[in-house]
C-alpha cells in the first residue's frame, strides 16, 4: 500500500507542458500550435524553450486543427493544445476529416477537463470529449491519471503511433503518484489493486479517488480490482477479458458524461462477450456549473468516499 | 507556351469530365468544367510534378478545397498519366479509388488529402507551406476554394494566418463563378466587396478571367514574382463552361448529364471549340 503514498500534488497540464517540452529536446520535428492559452495548457514550456518552432494561431481552433494537419503532411509532428471543449467539440469536423480521413500525424492536447475545472462553469469543463472523439475512425485517446502519466503520454503518442492522437488532462494538481519510469503504451492499462468482489474501471482523475475507494472497501471486507484504464481508445481488451471471466460486478469512474464516455466503451465492449452488471460512474446526463472543484466531485458522486458509497450499493443490491 | 497544346487538353478533359458524371450519375459537373482552364493551366504548364512519382519530395503541392469538383481533378491527373483515363468510369462506384470527393487513402496517385468538408483546405495549405518553409523548400502550395466557400468562418482564420505567417509560397485560387447551390452567391450570402477583403486581411490579390488559359498563365505568373506576402487569384468563371446550354445556370451545381444528355452536351461541347 506503501507505493500510492502521495508524495506531491500536481497539475496533469503541467505533466503535458513538461512532456513536451522534453519530447520537443529529443525530436526535433515537433512543432507546437499555440491558441492564446499556452501558459494556461502548459506549452509555453515548449515555446519558452523552442520559440522557432512555436506558432501562434490566435483564438482560432478550426484553423489550428487543419493547419496542423497541413504540417503533418511535411513530416512534422505537430502539437495542438487548448482547453477540450474548444479544441475538441468546436472543431469535430475538422478532426474527423482532415485529421482522422487522411489518418494524420497530429497530437490534440485536451486540457481543463472534467468537472474538476470548477468556477469556471459549464462552458469550460469537458463532459463530453471522449464520446464525440470515440467513434472517429483512426482516433488514438490517451486518458493518463496524473502528473507523470501525462508526461510519459506525450511520448508515447509520440514513439508508439503515427495516428491523431488525443491527450485529456487536468486543471487541478491531483496526487501524483505513478512511476515516472513506467512507460505507457497504447491499447494498454495498469492494474493497481486486485479484489475478487468488483473490478473499478477509471480513467484521469478518477483512477485515485477509485484506488482511494477500493481501500475504505477492503476496510469493510470488499475486495476490489482497480484498472488505471488510461488508453480508451484502443482499450485494453486483453484486460478486460480477464476481468469478466473472473469478477461479477465492474464499476466505471471518470470525469466525463455517464453518455459515451470510459463506461460506454467498456460496456460496448463487454456486452459483446460476457454482459456483466456494470455501474456507470461520472457525470448523469447534465452540464457542469461553478463550484470548487472538491465541492463539484463530492456533488456529482466522484470522491473517494462517494465512491465507495456507491459501489457497496450497487453490490447489496444486486 | 503551346497555346494550342493547352487548349487541346481542354477540350479532352471536359469531355472526360462528361463522360465519367454521365456513368457516375451523379456528382457535381457545374464547378468541374469551369475549372478546367485553371487545372490545364497548372498541371500542363505552370506547376512541377510528376506522374512518374506522384510522391516526389520536388512538387509543387495542389490542395482541392473544394472536394466536390473531384471530377475536374481525376481528368486532369489521367490525362497527365498518374492513372489510366480508362479508370475515370469507375467514379464513385463500390471499391473505386475514384471516391465521390477526393480521398488521399484511397490509392489514387496524386490526392495529397482528402477533402470534401468545405472550409478547411486553406487551413491545409497554410500549413503545409508553413512546414515547406520550415525545410527551406521551395515547392509552390496551390489552393482551389469556391467563392461559396469563403462563406465559412474557418476559412477567414486561415486567410488571417496566412498573412501572419508570410507565406509567400502561398497560392489560393478562388473560383468566382457567382453561383453556389441555392443560386447566385450575392443572394445566398453576398461576398463582395471580395478583392478588398482579401486585401485588408494582408494577401496580395490579383483577378483574372479563369476561363481564358492564357489569361490565368501570365496572372499566376505575376503572382509567383510577389515575395512576402501569400497571394490570391480571384479567377472568374462561368460555370458549366463549354456548355452552351447549361452556362452560368447554378441548377448544374450538382446535377448530371443523363446518358442522352450527354450525347447533346459532347456536341455542344465539340460546337465550343469549333470542332464541327
Amino acid at each position: 500500500m506503501e507505493k500510492f503514498e502521495i508524495k506531491e500534488y500536481k497539475a496533469t497540464r503541467l505533466g503535458f507542458g513538461e512532456g513536451l517540452r522534453d519530447a520537443g529536446k529529443k525530436y526535433n520535428n515537433i512543432v507546437v500550435i499555440g491558441s492564446d492559452i499556452s501558459a494556461s495548457v502548459c506549452v509555453d514550456l515548449f515555446a519558452k524553450e523552442f520559440p522557432n518552432r512555436f506558432f501562434s494561431l490566435g483564438i482560432a481552433e478550426q484553423n489550428a486543427i487543419t493547419f496542423a494537419c497541413g504540417l503533418a503532411l511535411t513530416g512534422k509532428i505537430p502539437f495542438v493544445a487548448s482547453y477540450a471543449t474548444f479544441i475538441v467539440m468546436r472543431t469535430l469536423d475538422q478532426i474527423r476529416v482532415s485529421a482522422c480521413y487522411n489518418k494524420l500525424n497530429i497530437k490534440i492536447g485536451g486540457a481543463h477537463s472534467g468537472i474538476s475545472v470548477g468556477p469556471d462553469g459549464a462552458t469550460h469543463q469537458a463532459l463530453e470529449d471522449i464520446a464525440v472523439l470515440r467513434p472517429l475512425p483512426n482516433m488514438v485517446i490517451l486518458s493518463p491519471a496524473d502528473a507523470n502519466q501525462t508526461y510519459n503520454c506525450v511520448f508515447t503518442a509520440i514513439e508508439e503511433t503515427n495516428l491523431p492522437t488525443y491527450i485529456r488532462f487536468g486543471r487541478e494538481p491531483i496526487p501524483n503518484f505513478t512511476d515516472k519510469n513506467k512507460k505507457t503504451s497504447i491499447g494498454k492499462s495498469e492494474v493497481l489493486l486486485e479484489g475478487k468482489h468488483c473490478c473499478i474501471i477509471a480513467t484521469g482523475s478518477m483512477v485515485w479517488e477509485s484506488l482511494q475507494a477500493a481501500l475504505l472497501l477492503k476496510k469493510e471486507g470488499i475486495f476490489c480490482t482497480v484498472i488505471n484504464m488510461y488508453s480508451i481508445k484502443p482499450l485494453d481488451t486483453n484486460i478486460i477479458n480477464e476481468v469478466i471471466s473472473n469478477i461479477d460486478y465492474i464499476v466505471t469512474v471518470e470525469e466525463h458524461q455517464r453518455i459515451g464516455g470510459l463506461g460506454g466503451a467498456i460496456t460496448e465492449y463487454i456486452s459483446q462477450y460476457k454482459p456483466t452488471k456494470t455501474l456507470i460512474l461520472g457525470i448523469p446526463d447534465v452540464f457542469g456549473e461553478s463550484g470548487q472543484p472538491d465541492e463539484l466531485l463530492e456533488k456529482y458522486d466522484l470522491k473517494s468516499y462517494k465512491i465507495s458509497q456507491k459501489i457497496k450499493s450497487f453490490l447489496q443490491k444486486n | 507556351m503551346d497555346k494550342n497544346f493547352l487548349i487541346e487538353k481542354t477540350y479532352e478533359i471536359r469531355r472526360s469530365i462528361l463522360e465519367m458524371l454521365a456513368e457516375a450519375g451523379s456528382g457535381h459537373l457545374g464547378g468541374s468544367l469551369d475549372l478546367v482552364e485553371i487545372f490545364t493551366a497548372l498541371y500542363f504548364y505552370l506547376l512541377k510534378h510528376n506522374p512518374q512519382n506522384p510522391r516526389w519530395e520536388g512538387r509543387d503541392y495542389v490542395i482541392l478545397s473544394i472536394g466536390h469538383v473531384a471530377p475536374v481533378l481525376y481528368a486532369t491527373l489521367a490525362h497527365c498519366n498518374y492513372f489510366p483515363i480508362n479508370e475515370l468510369k469507375t467514379l464513385r462506384k463500390l471499391g473505386s479509388r475514384l471516391q465521390g470527393h477526393p480521398c488521399k487513402e484511397s490509392g489514387l496517385p496524386g490526392i495529397e488529402v482528402s477533402t470534401g468538408s468545405l472550409g478547411q483546405g486553406l487551413s491545409i495549405a497554410c500549413g503545409l507551406a508553413l512546414g515547406l518553409k520550415l525545410d527551406n523548400k521551395k515547392n509552390k502550395v496551390v489552393c482551389i476554394c469556391g467563392d461559396g466557400e469563403l462563406q465559412e468562418g474557418s476559412i477567414w482564420e486561415a486567410i488571417m494566418s496566412a498573412s501572419h505567417y508570410k507565406l509567400d509560397n502561398l497560392y489560393c485560387i478562388v473560383d468566382r463563378n457567382g453561383v453556389q447551390i441555392d443560386g447566385e452567391t450575392s443572394k445566398v450570402m453576398e461576398l463582395e466587396p471580395l478583392q478588398d477583403k482579401w486585401q485588408s486581411f494582408g494577401w496580395y490579390v490579383l483577378s483574372c478571367n479563369g476561363n481564358d488559359i492564357v489569361n490565368f498563365i501570365n496572372t499566376f505568373k505575376e503572382a509567383e514574382k510577389i515575395t512576402e506576402k501569400p497571394k490570391v487569384i480571384i479567377a472568374f468563371t462561368k460555370m458549366g463552361k463549354g456548355i452552351k446550354s447549361i452556362e452560368g445556370d447554378y441548377r448544374w451545381h450538382a446535377k448530371v448529364p443523363s446518358k442522352v444528355q450527354l450525347e447533346s452536351f459532347l456536341k455542344e461541347l465539340s460546337e465550343y471549340y469549333g470542332k464541327i
